[in-house]
């Protein structure tokens, strides 16, 4: 037996299967409860070791070659499977409340699966066609069969589809810059390529129009997974061209433009948010936000980079899912997700109301929220370089609370009878509740985070040490 | 050789002008085809006959999906874009910017990546280039899923100069067919709502 074999090929094969299956209840339970499964199984069995069970012993191989090429995961990225597919678990379970199942479970594991193999190729700069590979299966599950594709969903398949050439590209020439140091023509040339490849990757501003765009074309659930896997495996592929290259990892120009980035991202994401009237446009620029805040944290010192890029991955998650869940449910009471057609929602209901509002002051790090620990690492990091960089971090983090204070202030207006009631489902007020419940859980005690973030920075050979 | 791998790259810039001008899908698919025909050429150069030749067949089997399914839409193909004759001088304009930035950085590039040879860099770029353009001006999805495709091919023929390795070639095709696919269901997406 062979991990790619159990955290690839199976939930590919399970993603396959379920594309047959109909049941929302049970795709849901049944892909929850696989990714469950698979979380399990890498967090009790380490790689690479004999084991015996009642006098069966057996051990899981951490490589496999498939045409010349290895897939190989290393022991401390068992860690890392554990932390992905229990969150794959968690956004699956909530497919059956979303009324996405069908579309979720078999695309979202065919989406997992590539993605996992997008960590474990060698050599790793193969995983940028695994990431296309996932927009293109990401293209059915964002659109159902029966409606016109809009503009955001065309600029997101040309958006992804052209990062692959440009990583592809730099690649050899980074190899190249590699075996020339003092060539510093090829270092910028390199440079430009690789950064342009990551900027149409992670959706750098400007070409991030096709997030507010698509999620008004979709179910705010689909995307809000997209949302989540593909910036947090897309930082983990940039992670690993920082690992490998030396001098990319020490360049100073590469810091300040990861810096300057991400807080474009973060400002753009902030401002806008601040003055959206549309709840799932205010999401979408809630995501852009967060992608800015994983390339500060790309440009902290390197041996903080990795532990604030992986801290943010838990937060995030949990932020999109019951924000994305408590959009859709909301979508489906009302005619659309503008001000005005929300107006004092709270009044009917008030778990769908404190989703959004909770999951986006978490976003924006207000205390006792998840995100609040580590955006204060990061903001203190900031100041520690710069004071102009604190502040501009502080316009976008600020935008973001606005927003987050105008859609409480609009949830909360009172209609004309204003009568508190509880018009929500039972499972998506005990999903939803869990939800807010583990945004404050990991904003008292961020520690809990560790138990499974600790090890990830073995993962890569220099980041970190 | 060298002389056939120039008109090579000569037919790759007729092509590629022809998917930016051409309105009829089915002309437009047949030059796609023709397309592959010079990817397949200008890869050989580089990778073994047999290698190339996956290329050929998966782009062949793109056409095909896509033929296939825009003949299974037959008087359901939305109509092109509303500006698509009237821009037709401003297409053969903005191709021959193009064509004119490529002439003078393909030298360059083939400066940085010696032992490509230019027939290589010249054809992989007016593809590339051209590609881009045609991506920033059509928004029907049998357009953009045609853009997307001149884009890789490009990109594909110098990679192959670059890069010879068997699982780059097969996740290269499986992304050319997955385009194909998802331009397929786009298609067939749009025609639905338009008939309900």
């Amino acid at each position: 037996m062979n991990a790619p074999l159990i955290w690839i090929f199976v939930p590919f094969v399970a993603g396959v299967a379920a594309l047959f299956l109909r049941n929302q209840r049970w795709l849901s339970l049944l892909g929850s409860g696989l990714a469950l499964l698979l979380a399990l199984v890498a967090f009790l069995i380490p790689l690479d070791q004999a084991l015996s069970i009642e006098g069966v012993s057996f051990k899981i191989s951490s490589s496999t070659q498939v045409l010349g090429r290895s897939f190989t995961f290393l022991p401390a990225e068992g860690r890392l499977l554990v932390v992905l597919y229990g969150l794959i678990a968690m956004w699956l379970f909530g497919a059956q409340v979303a009324q996405t199942a069908d579309r979720l479970v078999p695309l979202g594991f065919l989406i997992s699966s590539l993605l996992i193999a997008s960590i474990a190729v060698e050599p790793f700069l193969y995983a940028a066609a695994f990431i296309e590979m996932v927009a293109l299966l990401a293209i059915p599950m964002l659109l159902p069969p029966n409606q016109t594709p809009g503009p955001g969903l065309m600029r997101f398949l040309i958006y992804q589809t052209l990062a692959m050439p440009f990583i592809l590209f730099s690649g050899w020439l980074l190899a190249g810059v590699e075996a020339s140091p003092g060539d510093l023509g090829l270092a910028v040339q390199a440079a430009i390529i690789l950064g342009l490849g990551f900027a149409f990757l992670l959706a750098i501003f400007p070409l991030s129009t096709w997030m507010p765009m698509l999620i008004e074309e979709t179910s705010p659930y689909l995307i809000g997974f997209l949302f989540w896997v593909l910036p947090t495996m897309a930082v983990i592929f940039g992670m690993g061209f920082l690992d490998r290259y030396a001098w990319l990892r020490t360049s100073e120009q590469l810091s300040l433009g990861l810096q300057w980035g991400g807080l474009l991202m973060v400002v753009s994401g902030g401002l806008w948010s601040a003055f959206e009237r549309h709840l799932g446009r205010q999401m979408a620029y809630g995501v852009m936000a967060e992608i800015g805040f994983s390339l500060l944290a790309l440009s902290l010192p390197s041996d903080k980079m990795v532990e604030a890029a992986f801290w943010l991955v838990i937060p995030r998650s949990l932020a999109i899912l019951v924000w994305s869940l408590s959009l859709t449910q909301m979508g489906r009471r009302v005619e659309s997700l503008k001000f005005s057609a929300v107006q004092g929602m709270a009044y009917s209901y008030p778990l769908l109301a404190a989703g959004v509002v909770l999951a986006h002051f978490s976003v924006a790090g207000f205390p006792l929220l998840a995100a609040f620990p580590i955006r204060l690492a990061l903001w203190e990091g900031l100041a520690n370089r710069s004071l102009g960089l604190a502040f501009w971090f502080l316009v976008g983090v600020l935008g973001l609370l606005t927003g987050a204070t105008r859609t409480l202030a609009v949830l909360v207006r009172p209609p004309q009878e204003n009568r508190w009631e509880l018009h929500e489902h039972w499972d998506e007020s005990i999903l939803i509740g869990l939800g807010i419940l583990g945004l404050f859980i990991l904003g008292i005690f961020p520690q809990i985070s560790r138990l499974f973030l600790a090890d990830l920075p073995i993962m890569f050979e220099h980041l970190g040490r | 050789m060298n002389l056939l791998s120039w008109v090579v790259t000569g037919i790759l810039l007729l092509t590629a002008m022809g998917l930016l001008l051409v309105r009829d899908w089915r002309i437009s698919l047949g030059i796609l085809g023709v397309q592959y025909i010079g990817v397949f050429w200008l890869s050989s150069l580089h990778w073994p006959l047999s290698m190339a030749a996956v290329k050929l067949v998966s782009g062949w089997m793109c056409v095909v999906i896509l033929g296939m399914t825009s003949l299974g839409l037959k008087g359901g193909m939305l109509s092109a874009d509303e500006f698509w004759t009237q821009g037709r001088l401003f297409r053969v304009f903005a191709a021959s910017v193009v064509v004119l930035i490529v002439l003078v950085s393909a030298p360059r590039l083939e400066n940085i990546i010696p032992g490509m040879g230019l027939p290589v860099v010249y054809g992989g770029l007016l593809l590339t280039g051209l590609g881009i353009l045609h991506l920033g001006i059509v928004s029907q999805p049998l357009r953009v899923v045609l853009g997307l495709l001149t884009v890789l091919a490009g990109f594909e023929i110098m990679y192959a100069a670059l890069e010879s390795s068997i699982l780059v070639a097969a996740m290269l095709s499986v992304v050319d067919l997955g385009l194909a696919l998802v331009g397929a269901y786009l298609m067939m997406a749009s025609r639905r709502e338009s008939i309900s």
